[in-house]
């Protein structure tokens, strides 16, 4: 296919790198340099898209970052599609796929269209109105076909391949935008010497400057004192120029956050990453973030070809393009004019229809330059569904009333302009406050909260000269520097009228002048949303969804205000403005998630142990970032069975565990027992070094925060051992009395979690299996009773060894610095073959506890209980004078009689298995609600039981042992007698193996 | 003693970066304590056990392969090539004699990642939020910081361009992965 509206030269193409790319299944030429949209213009395409609702035939409004209509699905290959990308920046590529959206069957023929005719029911709120009976329609028929017809693009569905990255940078000056102002601002940072980044979101640093083909700076043409200009900031080692990387969020301590587009530009994108997620943390910005055009409402202003004046400008003067060979521009602003003087002098035939009677000297240099011009004429309407073929337009009067004969033009492409807005988007979200200009209706830059400043069109400033003094002064402020700059710029065409609706003498109300043109909003709607009594610019926009498409409402925020308060004869402030939130423009959830998928997601922890059982078959659960081994079925177990022959074997010969994840910190310091006591409910200063004590912890609340059992390594060092998942907590909470409460004592805390792998063996065979291993520490139960630690050797390498039980068996905890871990894991579970060892996982760790009625913090605890509460009231010391949460104890909700107390369930069926979490009524047959007693905490089978057992929280629990209560199961009530929670080897007996 | 063959096995062991714009190296297993002191008697004694602890905050001081990282007012980071910990204990002990401080051996609790290259402070910063240009972590700096969800300890001994990245053993292989990726 060919390029019939290639311009023969100029532009900034590389017309020695010509490329294709299909759209639609069809070839397009390019050249490189080009984006979607000159290069389809150039081929003649108009047709972009399909609009949101109303499916109206829609092309290109704009040239940049705020266009609302040519959405395209990109696919650059299997895995990498991507809809809703805006065919005016996305640079052309050899190779790209582009299709179209929301349009069925085709482009050119889409059914939905019919929505247009039916557009008296879409008002706005319709789907509140219109779909509100019968009532039961809404979830079954009504949201779903919404919810089908609605949105733009379809999301990709194979899994993204391409790569992401993220960079944090510490800099000193960030600029945002890289026109006159930034690249200005930019000069004057650079010879500070200081941090300073330069980041534009175009392919091409310059702004406004790339498609300036008339003005000069400094004497020279603005693209010469352009390339001059990047080639001077390349040569400073303190400048960072990051072309393609868009600022799009300001958030507090001047974070700002952009995307850098790193291969998307490129045929083939290698090895590197695909965007790049920058996080900045600048001492200073300063904003040059140019200013967005506005569009006129006008009847039927949306046809294709119909586009912003200043877009044709660069369609021809930076790409090289025609968007038409007959054009008009209307507007109520200066800068068209210059738009129609490069169109004249590209060749093609132009008028220019100004609503203004008096225009400024531009009105002569378009004439001199060969453009009609007709001052005081409103446009009444365009002609044209797939194309724009005319545009018919009327004189004013000077009340602003149409007062002459329609004059029809005919034209296959409209530049149109109603001003310019300041792109204040990042100052707002820097939180700064916005003031209002009536006289030149402008919100720009007020108040700053943040280090920033913004400089030229963003800030109002239009002109050049004006631009490029103000950024200058403005990088040289944001170094701490008063410098400042007259640059010599030709006057540039400036000033606009601000109007809202274009004066037609036909009925307001049934015209389709649009203000949102990504989401299909109409003056009309913006109207009815008024009259309905939404006066807000926030509940506007939320009724008539203006604004509220991915662009945000660049092109339409201002006609939608204006509007409202025209209507409301109010001062636009007064209607207010809405929020400018983050990102500016659309960001890739790649970018976002960068680094942060597959393995890196979260850390997976892993104990040294981890190998081997994953070796063993190990299924494993996650507790907290740690993956603990569960059980270790053999072929053909599921985990009941497995867990059944775990536990039995445990209990006859002995099993092995790994117990590496259970949190350790290490107390040291001549205050260490008095620290303990504070802390834990438990009495410490006469536990002898070499003694282990079960320590519980409460919350200044009173209520069980965290267990684990404790040695004393000597008079002024303790091992402390916590919960796997209560392990940071538990030393944040230390350190947090230790440094805010208790300064004076002199003690500190060192986390050894990870210091040490634990071994717990356990059963009555355990003595026997780890004798061997052992030749330092006398294992005998006179010199190594239940509840002692010993230090010496197992298998030569150094250990603290618990004799502790968490089973109800004779059990030890071998902890042996954590590199040693798997190799002494090894050893000992070869020492144990010819005994019978089992490896076993936390679920048979869960029902062996079960079996003695010890607790979980966190399974038979909700962070509600006393340590009466869950049977261990007798292990607080009386003596002490205080320690974290006594004080709570004596609440007197915390001494209430009914409280809910840990007990034991045992069901009538001992087959039956009680649901952890399932409630308990005493009656099942009163009615409803029913008073519910407590749940059920733990529930299991257990092997050395031959039943099963279960744990609950029950109002009043100990006092209705022997009771039959009624607990809820998915088919109804079950019955279980209340016990005391040791429902095994009560007497404690086996732990002497 | 029961007769033993068992020597550390570090969790990174064998592992290597493929690929890499940096030069990445697992480090060899060390000795390390977390040594707690008043700033008073650090000053008193300049030194312990051999290990400079003259160091201001967030700085590294290394002498005959003694690095004194200072993570805190009163928190010091020893590391030294694996071997006489129980020695060393006791010679830093001596040192300090009747002051107050806490010494606890965490040699396997950590495990280090070696980096050198151009490129190093670009692939941290992939995951580190902290400023690490020459002005702001100057060779012979250290601090506790993160890398993506990860805590580490980051340390840049004042000779050689290499960089050192703790973490907790546990951790080892996420930062590792992390730094393989983000240098790809």
């Amino acid at each position: 296919m060919s390029a019939p509206f290639r311009l023969p030269s100029g532009g900034r193409i590389d017309r020695s790198k010509p490329l294709t790319f299909t759209f639609n299944g069809q070839s397009i030429p390019a050249f490189r340099g080009d984006t979607l949209a000159s290069a389809l213009l150039a081929s003649g395409k108009v047709l972009f898209g399909r609009s949101f609702k109303y499916h109206r035939p829609r092309g290109l409004l704009s040239h940049g970052s705020d266009e609302p209509n040519a959405l395209f699905s990109v696919d650059r290959g299997p895995g990498r599609v991507d809809p809703n990308n805006r065919a005016s920046v996305v640079d052309v590529t050899n190779g790209l796929t582009i299709e179209t959206q929301n349009h069925w069957p085709s482009l050119d023929f889409d059914i939905g269209a019919v929505n247009d005719v039916l557009s008296p029911v879409f008002v706005s709120g319709f789907y509140y109105k219109t779909f509100m009976w019968p009532k039961s329609f809404w979830t079954k028929v009504y949201e779903p076909i919404i919810r089908a017809a609605a949105g733009l693009g379809k999301p990709p569905v194979a899994p993204d391949p391409d790569r992401y990255g993220n960079r944090h940078a510490h800099v000193d000056v960030l600029i945002a935008g890289a026109g006159p102002a930034g690249l200005a601002a930019a000069l004057a940072a650079a010879k500070s010497g200081k941090r300073v980044v330069l980041a534009d979101e175009q392919q091409e640093m310059g702004g406004a400057l790339l498609h300036e083909t008339t003005a000069e700076i400094e004497g020279k043409p603005a693209s010469v004192w352009l390339s001059e200009t990047l080639a001077e900031l390349a040569g400073y080692p303190n400048v960072t120029l990051l072309p393609r990387t868009t600022v799009f969020g300001y958030y507090n301590h001047n974070h700002l956050v952009a995307i850098e587009r790193v291969t998307d530009h490129l045929d083939r994108p290698g090895e590197t990453i695909r965007e790049r997620l920058w996080q900045f943390r600048a001492a200073e910005v300063v904003i040059a973030a140019g200013s967005l055009e506005r569009p006129l409402a006008f009847a039927d202003n949306d046809r294709p070809g119909i586009m912003l004046a200043e877009s044709v400008r660069v369609f021809i003067n930076r790409y090289g393009v025609l968007p038409g060979r007959q054009i008009v521009f209307a507007t109520t602003s200066a800068s068209a004019y210059q738009a129609a003087i490069d169109a004249r002098k590209a060749g093609v035939d132009v008028t220019l229809v100004d609503l203004r009677t008096q225009a400024g000297p531009e009105k002569a240099l378009a004439v001199s330059a060969g453009v009609k011009v007709m001052s005081g004429y409103t446009v009444i309407r365009s002609e044209g569904t797939k194309r724009v073929k005319a545009l018919i337009v009327a004189p004013v009067d000077a009340s602003g009333k149409v007062s002459g004969p329609r004059v029809r033009l005919v034209c296959d492409c409209v530049g149109m302009s109603g001003g310019w807005t300041p792109s204040v988007h990042l100052f707002s979200q820097s939180r700064g406050k916005l003031s209002f200009e009536a006289e030149r209706d402008l919100f720009v830059p007020g108040t700053s909260v943040q280090a920033e400043r913004s400089a030229g069109a963003c800030r109002g400033t239009f002109d050049l000269a004006g631009a490029l003094n103000e950024g200058f002064a403005a990088g040289a402020a944001a170094c701490g520097s008063a410098e400042t700059r007259n640059f010599s710029a030709s006057p540039v065409m400036t000033g606009f009228k601000a109007v809202r609706v274009l004066p037609t003498d036909e009925n307001p109300t049934k015209v389709k002048a649009f203000i949102d043109f990504q989401n299909d909003v109409t003056a009309k709607d913006v109207g009815l949303a008024v009259r309905e009594g939404f006066h807000s610019i926030e509940h506007v926009k939320r009724y008539t969804t203006t604004g509220m498409a991915s662009d945000q409402g660049k092109t339409s925020n201002m006609n939608a205000l204006g509007i409202v308060a025209d209507i409301l004869q109010k001062p636009i402030p007064a209607v207010g403005t809405t929020t400018f939130r983050p990102p500016f423009t659309p960001v890739s959830f790649g970018a976002l998630i960068n680094l942060n998928r597959h393995g890196l997601f979260d850390p997976a922890r892993h104990t040294p142990i981890h190998d081997w059982a994953a070796a063993q078959g190990a299924v494993f659960e996650d507790v907290g970032q740690w993956r603990r081994a569960r059980y270790f079925p053999k072929p053909g177990e599921d985990m009941h069975a497995a867990v059944l022959r775990e536990c039995k074997q445990t209990r006859e010969s002995a099993g092995i565990f790994d117990a590496s994840t259970l949190g350790k910190i290490e107390v040291v310091g001549p205050d260490a027992a008095e620290f303990m006591n504070r802390i834990y409910i438990n009495a410490w200063t006469k536990l002898e070094p070499g003694r282990c004590r079960y320590g519980l912890m409460l919350k200044e609340d009173g209520y069980v925060f965290d267990d684990g059992v404790v040695a004393r390594i000597a008079e002024d060092r303790f091992h402390v051992t916590t919960t796997t998942g209560g392990a940071p907590r538990v030393l944040a909470h230390m350190e947090d009395y230790l440094q805010t409460e208790w300064p004076d004592l002199k003690v500190h805390l060192t986390s050894t979690t990870e210091q040490w792998a634990v071994i717990a063996v356990q059963g009555p065979k355990a003595r026997d299996i780890i004798a061997p291993l052992v030749d330092d520490i006398d294992l005998s139960p006179e010199a190594f009773p239940h509840m002692a630690m010993r230090s010496g050797h197992i298998c030569g390498v150094p250990t603290r060894m618990f004799r502790v039980s968490f089973t109800g068996e004779l059990g030890y905890e071998i902890n042996v610095p954590a590199d040693y871990g798997r190799a002494v894991w090894e050893a000992v579970y070869a020492a144990g073959k010819p005994h019978g060892i089992v490896p076993y996982g936390t679920e048979t760790m869960h029902v062996l506890r079960a079996d003695k009625g010890f607790i979980i913090v966190g399974q038979d605890t909700d962070g509600t209980q006393t340590p009466d509460d869950v049977g261990y009231g007798g292990m607080i010391a009386k003596a002490k004078p205080d320690f974290v949460g006594k004080r709570s104890l004596a609440r007197p909700d915390c001494v209430a009689p009914g409280r809910k107390q840990l007990v034991g369930l045992l069901t009538e069926n001992p087959q039956e298995l009680l649901d952890e979490g399932a409630q308990i009524v005493a009656d099942p047959n009163q009615p409803v609600p029913m008073k519910m007693l407590g749940h059920v905490t733990s529930s299991y089978p257990s092997a050395a039981l031959g039943r099963s057992i279960a744990m609950a929280m029950v109002a009043d629990g100990r006092n209705l042992t022997g009771k039959t209560l009624y607990i809820t199961t998915p088919k109804g009530f079950t019955t279980a007698v209340v016990t005391g929670t040791v429902f095994f080897d009560p007497k404690g007996e086996r732990l002497n193996g | 003693m029961v007769e033993s063959n068992i020597i550390r096995r570090p969790v990174l062991a064998g592992r290597s970066a493929l690929g890499s714009s940096i030069t990445m190296t697992v480090a060899a297993p060390a000795t390390r304590f977390i040594l707690r002191l008043d700033p008073a008697s650090a000053s008193a004694v300049g030194s312990a056990g051999g290990f400079d602890v003259s160091g201001p905050i967030n700085s590294v001081r290394g002498s005959n392969g003694k690095l004194a990282v200072r993570l805190g007012p009163n928190e010091w980071f020893l590391i030294v090539e694996d071997g006489e910990g129980a020695a060393l204990e006791a010679a830093i002990a001596a040192s300090l004699g009747d002051r107050f401080h806490a010494l606890v051996d965490v040699s396997h609790r950590n495990t280090a990642v070696l980096l050198s290259g151009e490129n190093v402070v670009d692939v941290l910063n992939a995951g580190c939020p902290i400023d690490l240009s020459d002005a702001a972590f100057a060779p012979g700096s250290a601090t506790r910081t993160i890398l993506g969800k990860s805590e580490i300890v980051l340390i840049r001994p004042a000779s050689g361009d290499g960089w050192r990245v703790e973490c907790w053993r546990s951790f080892a292989p996420y930062v590792f992965e992390f730094l393989t990726e983000a240098s790809r």
